[in-house]
């Protein structure tokens, strides 16, 4: 047993039901007790769903503990195929059911004898893998099959298509900014002369899942949710895939000059440096903003980055390298992704975090102290109850993280937005400088305590007005550097002169 | 009477397939640790209740909330780890954190399935470790939302003290709270004699559900009016300050939901239910009033008054909802009341989804609902038990009501297809009990029809494209 208040990643049959539910006419059912389709109420509030989450639950109850689910599980798939007649059925297995161990694969069974639509069993086990990791299995699994399926019938087509396309993978619902994504990685796509030839999860029927191998390539963006699949049509069709996240200036070159030689190595020959170079200069203003007074004015400040692994590397390398801000830890939930995460980040930060235990993550926060933090949900309440500004960038999100704006992360659209969103959560650079020349403009008395400190040091009111004289976003900081100065060197007060003396002695 | 009356002269039940959307009775723990205040709400369950409880709490889980997850592991499931090690290790390290007076354990579909004896755990590691272990099992293959608060509470019951028990003076004042709140800032014997002459002389009466303190505050005033001590209240702020319970004290619900607290009230505390309908809207508190003044003897005083002053201020909300017509998923249990309370408002109800229909504890309120219908001259709704939310939603597109009160699933599509909804959940947490909460109740209802009046002649109700028929 383990004592949790939060989690970072959900259990397994969301990540199932998210990449089912984002198909189209996909229709899932949870194997669950009532209560359980708590999904529905996500996908119909968060992304603001105006269609009926195609989610429901075979519920089990007092008498299917008693005696088995019996028919219940094969009448509840058949029925929804009667009713809405979908492509699949998805039955999908809940904590509860699996340590039922009922043989859920024989009612899938039997429910495909008399449904027209396909039913397919998800194969994830609770207590092994999170949403992520089911995600990205539940949708090598849809592939497979039907990627079987087509073969078997003879209808799995050979040739390429005339023109270079690409399937990208990956896309899915409740998923961070993932339809913004979509349509800048289309709209890249088409810059590069490039057909789009299936986009999956979302929107797709898996009747084109077929055709997947008609591709020349796949690109894979997120490392969450599509690698498996990427994986599989590799080995299968020898498909190779690009698994760059397009996130930032120098991110979003390099997998485009990853495009660029895949191209030329299949003696399609393709240019895209002055591509890269305009919109490198003049489209995104990302790189000329690096240039700026105003990013100057961030050169060195410390951050924190924390959230899934590709956004928690994406960004720690965008602060780093194009931004010049000192980035002391970044971490990630991804606890099975652990070597790659490090991989990618270690030359871009001090310290790599790798935990998914948000207390862990808010001291780590607390100790550093960071000008700004980079997270989820979580980390921005961190950041409120230190008074530290938070950008969020990674799922677990909330109802503001699905903007109706657009507000891509990838491609060059990208950079500008991940610039306004960085440049926003660091106070901004002159206001600092008035702030600090002037003494601030808040002469609240002081009042919070920050979750590192716990003490209760007697301040002198000299002490005291000097201390309100430093702006409110450092005051926590300076107050608790003091304090430590002060119980290292035993002092029972804390003066002007102490708060000075501590100043000097560690640079507050 | 024509025969072509189409009023059914009786309510009619019907119990469907429970395929229907509603919140987990873990949830009960969101509103009850704020409510006892030195309590602590130990969830043993899966990562899927702990999913459920962080996304549907939303921003309290940010405030610190003293409740966690005893999250179970595969160890757990497959019985390597001895239960009560595992659960003594948490528990010793919650009292360390939190120092609570009560740790209640809130058990689920998972350690149902696995059997886990928390009942038989609970008394050795209470003896242990020294803070109270109060077991109760809301899990989702029995219950539905709100009845969690009833497992809750139903385990509390047994927690009440006798009269026996409490001896000391000190004691007595702690477990009077409600009392010296009523009488706050006056002096010992002025309190006590005002007392005296405040009340009428009648057997103890104890109410249960947990309600928010003003509420709480203003349903005891509302009964002292009429002369009636409010002797304790299940639960009270404080789990120390749990009411004395004794044999032949009368009980009076608060919600619909509590079925099973007032069972174990009468058959284990040997109490008397006093069955009335619930002190929602002033129909629904006027009769609750006069059901507890008739047991307890006491003639009521100024109540159609009361009523017809509420009822008055209430007319620029009944003007938008009068002849309109409402339908209840059901996901909640306060169906029945709201249902009864809407049609008193004069509206129409075709149908009153509710998750559980227990018409014993219920009684009072189904015969208020017949009396209410005929009074209003409408029809009878139809009662389902155990709806189907997917038959609800076909029934909702032929009969095409002005209001939809449903959960969270189903608010925005059916928006999206031009039909008004209120989300049920508000219900549960607005403050809808008593006279002066009425208007709260209204406010809710009217609030998607405001919302239409203003973006009235916009012209886009509908915002899905018409499906291909099949």
């Amino acid at each position: 047993m383990k004592l949790a208040y939060w989690m970072y990643a959900g259990p397994a049959h969301i990540g199932t039901l998210r990449v089912a539910s984002s198909f189209k006419n996909v229709h899932a059912i949870m194997h669950a007790p009532l209560g359980d389709d708590y999904f529905n109420v996500m996908r119909s509030m968060l992304e603001r769903d105006r269609n009926f989450t195609p989610v429901t639950a075979s519920v089990v109850d007092r008498n299917v503990l008693a005696r088995g689910s019996q028919e219940k599980v094969v009448d509840n798939i058949t029925r929804k195929d009667r009713e809405e007649h979908p492509d699949l059925i998805v039955l999908t297995p809940t904590c509860t059911s699996s340590i039922l161990q009922e043989d859920l694969q024989n009612f899938v069974e039997r429910a495909s004898l008399d449904a027209k639509s396909d039913v397919l069993l998800a194969d994830v086990n609770h207590y092994r893998v999170n949403e992520l990791q089911a995600a990205d299995r539940t949708l090598h699994q849809i592939v497979e099959f039907y990627t079987e399926k087509a073969r078997k019938k003879g209808e799995l087509p050979t040739d390429k298509t005339p023109e270079p396309s690409v399937n990208i993978l990956g896309i899915s619902t409740l998923a961070f900014h993932n339809n913004h994504d979509c349509t800048e990685l289309k709209r890249l796509m088409k810059d590069l002369g490039i057909t789009v030839n299936a986009v999956i999860p979302d929107g797709a029927s898996v009747h084109e899942l077929k055709n997947l191998s008609r591709a020349w390539f796949n690109i894979a963006p997120y490392r969450e949710l599509g690698p498996m699949t990427a994986q599989y049509l590799e080995q299968t069709f020898g498909m190779p895939c690009i698994d760059i996240t397009p996130m930032g200036v120098v991110e979003t070159a390099r997998f485009i000059r990853a495009v660029q030689k895949l191209l030329n190595d299949r003696g399609v020959a393709v240019d895209y440096e002055e591509f890269i170079d305009e919109q490198t200069r003049f489209v995104s203003q990302a790189a000329w903003f690096s240039r700026s007074i105003d990013c100057q004015n961030l050169t060195g400040k410390k951050a924190v980055v924390y959230g899934d692994a590709t956004h928690a590397a994406a960004i720690t390398k965008i602060l780093a390298r194009e931004m010049g801000i000192h980035v002391v830890w970044a971490g990630t939930f991804c606890k099975y992704d652990e070597a790659w995460f490090r991989n990618e980040v270690s030359e871009y930060c001090d310290e790599i975090l790798i935990t998914d235990d948000h207390t862990v993550v808010g001291d780590a926060v607390a100790r550093v102290e960071p000008a700004a933090i980079f997270g989820t949900q979580m980390e921005r309440h961190v950041g409120k109850r230190l008074n530290i500004p938070c950008g969020v960038i990674s799922a677990p999100i909330h109802v503001q993280n699905f903007p109706i704006g657009y507000k891509p992360m990838l491609g060059y659209e990208g950079t500008n937005q991940l610039v306004d969103l960085i440049y926003n959560s660091f106070t901004l650079g002159m206001e600092d400088h008035l702030l600090e020349i002037f003494g601030g403009h808040d002469t609240k008395e002081v009042i919070t305590k920050g979750l590192s400190s716990d003490s209760e040091m007697n301040w002198s009111k000299d002490g005291l007005a000097e201390l309100n004289k430093i702006p409110g976003f450092v005051r926590g900081k300076v107050k608790r550097n003091t304090e430590k100065f002060a119980r290292d060197r035993g002092l029972s007060e804390i003066t002007a002169e102490v708060l000075y003396a501590a100043k000097e002695a560690v640079g507050a | 009477m024509t025969l072509a009356d189409p009023q059914p002269q009786a309510l009619q039940f019907d119990c469907e397939t429970g395929n229907y959307h509603t919140f987990c009775p873990i949830s009960c723990v969101a509103w009850l640790y704020q409510k006892i205040e030195d309590s602590f709400f130990l969830v043993v369950g899966t990562k899927t209740c702990g999913y459920f409880l962080q996304n549907a709490m939303g921003v309290m889980i940010f405030a610190e909330p003293r409740y966690a997850m005893a999250e179970l592991e595969e160890g757990d499931i497959s019985a390597q780890l001895n239960d009560y090690e595992e659960l003594k290790r948490l528990c010793l390290q919650i009292k360390r954190d939190r120092n609570p007076s009560v740790i209640v354990w809130i058990g689920t579909c998972t350690t149902e399935i696995i059997k886990m004896d928390m009942e038989g755990i609970a008394p050795k590691l209470e003896a242990e470790i020294g803070i109270p272990i109060v077991v109760a099992r809301a899990n989702g293959l029995d219950y539905a939302f709100t009845q969690g608060e009833d497992t809750v509470l139903a385990a509390m019951a047994q927690r009440c003290p006798t009269s026996a028990q409490v001896s000391s003076e000190a004691e007595k004042t702690e477990r009077n709270a409600i009392q010296k709140l009523l009488t706050f800032g006056q002096k010992k014997e002025e309190a006590k004699a005002a007392e005296e002459t405040e009340y009428v002389n009648h057997d103890p009466l104890v109410l249960f559900g947990s309600l928010p303190d003003p509420v709480v505050t203003q349903l005891t005033l509302e009964l002292k009016k009429q002369g009636i001590k409010v002797s304790g209240w299940l639960p009270s702020k404080r789990y120390t300050e749990l009411p004395v319970v004794d044999e032949g004290y009368y009980v009076a619900g608060v919600n619909p939901f509590l079925s099973r607290t007032a069972t174990t009230l009468m058959r284990r505390r040997k109490t008397k239910l006093i069955g009335a309908p619930f002190p929602i809207g002033p129909d629904g508190t006027r009769a609750w009033i006069e059901k507890i003044c008739s047991v307890l003897g006491v003639e009521p005083k100024g109540l159609e008054e009361r009523e017809t002053k509420i009822w008055e201020s209430l007319e620029d909300y009944l003007q938008l909802i009068r002849g309109k017509s409402v339908f209840f998923m059901g996901d909640n249990l306060l169906e029945v009341s709201l249902a009864r309370f809407l049609i008193r408002c004069g509206m129409t109800c075709p149908e009153i989804g509710i998750p559980y229909m227990d018409k014993r504890y219920q009684q009072a309120e189904l015969a208020l609902l017949e009396k209410t219908c005929q009074e209003m001259g409408v029809a009878m709704p139809k009662i389902v038990e155990k709806p189907d939310n997917y038959n609800q939603i076909q029934r909702i597109y032929d009969v095409q009501p002005d209001l939809v009160i449903t959960g969270m699933a189903h608010a925005n599509p059916l928006e999206a297809r031009g039909i008004n909804t209120k989300w049920s959940v508000e219900f549960t947490f607005a403050q809808i009990h008593g006279f002066s909460n009425a208007r709260d109740i209204l406010e809710l209802v009217t609030r998607p029809l405001r919302r239409n009046e203003a973006l009235k002649g916009l012209g886009w109700e509908k915002l899905v494209k018409d499906e291909a028929p099949v």
